[in-house]
């Protein structure tokens, strides 16, 4: 039940960040990524307060021998830069500067009653089910079975 | 730099670090919203609670905020439905195929000073600035 609190109140937490920061207003995404024209850079505030935020005070967290709530740490030790990871990355940039939305923005907004994101957010999840469900299974069967036991959690592992 | 708000986005951006910070810090996880949302699609059990708390968390967070303050989303991008659609998609997709999205790969990642994330997050600044460029641009921001 403290787990589950817990989750709750870091999503909520996360929402009004996204809120405040502006990150739920496409055009404001947009006005940062277009940084021809009237650039509006507040964008550039918000990911380096956050990174400025967590980088600061993830030293003092991710030293101690484990969670509070949980019994270890579970965070992402990949280090090759493989062609998922570019294209990948190319696409989704893709879609979010055709739309302004990312995935955090784009549920949070579905939960603000916002008309654009009762249409991204069932293609966003449509999207993710067609690469794990169909795409991911493909690459899968294709490569060479080194690591065997993680091929199934092998996608997703940065977050 | 007409609609340039530092303060607010500023504090936003450090209440996400600090949930970012929190979810670690409780949970032990990272708080990359298309993991979270990935992994509720997979159905893994073990770890479908947390994740389904989080997103709660999310959408009350967005059924709050509009209660407040209405013009948190505004949507003043000229984009038709099926242009949203693709983007949609393309977010979905992308973000599985590469591991990550602006939360995991952009904070969570490059706050660990992790290769791949750096290249992702330089990667998908690109095309998205490339993107909103053409469509601004070449298309008269509509689409």
């Amino acid at each position: 039940m403290a787990t589950l609190l817990a989750a709750f109140l870091c999503g909520l937490v996360f929402a009004f960040g996204l809120v405040a920061g502006g990150m739920t207003q496409p055009s404001k995404v947009v006005g940062f990524l277009d940084f021809t024209g009237a650039w509006d850079p507040s964008l550039a505030l918000v990911m380096g307060g956050a990174l400025g935020t967590h980088t600061l005070l993830r030293r003092f967290v991710i030293g101690r021998p484990q969670p509070l709530l949980a019994s270890r740490f579970a965070v992402p030790t990949r280090t090759d830069i493989d062609s998922r990871l570019m294209a990948g990355a190319a696409i989704f940039g893709v879609g979010w500067g055709l739309g302004g939305f990312c995935p955090g923005p784009a549920l949070v907004a579905l939960g603000g009653g916002m008309n654009a994101a009762m249409v991204v957010v069932p293609a966003m999840l449509a999207g993710m089910l067609l690469h794990d469900r169909w795409f991911a299974p493909m690459y899968a069967a294709n490569t060479p079975a080194v690591p065997m036991a993680g091929a199934a959690t092998e996608f997703g592992r940065d977050g | 730099m007409e609609h340039f708000t530092p303060l607010p986005s500023l504090i936003g951006g450090i209440l996400i670090g600090l949930s970012a910070t929190a979810t670690l810090a409780l949970l032990g996880r990272v708080a990359g919203i298309s993991g979270i949302v990935g992994g509720l699609l997979a159905g893994d059990r073990g770890e479908w609670a947390w994740r389904a708390a989080f997103v709660a968390g999310l959408l009350f967070g967005g059924a709050v905020a509009v209660a407040f303050h209405p013009g948190s989303f505004s949507m003043t991008l000229d984009r038709s439905t099926p242009a949203l659609a693709v983007a949609g998609l393309l977010v979905g997709f992308g973000s599985r195929l590469g591991s990550g999205c602006t939360s995991g790969h952009g904070i969570c990642g490059m706050a660990r000073g992790s290769g791949r994330s750096i290249t992702a997050t330089v990667t998908f600044m690109t095309t998205g600035a490339l993107t909103a460029l053409v469509v601004t641009q070449a298309l008269g921001g509509r689409l």
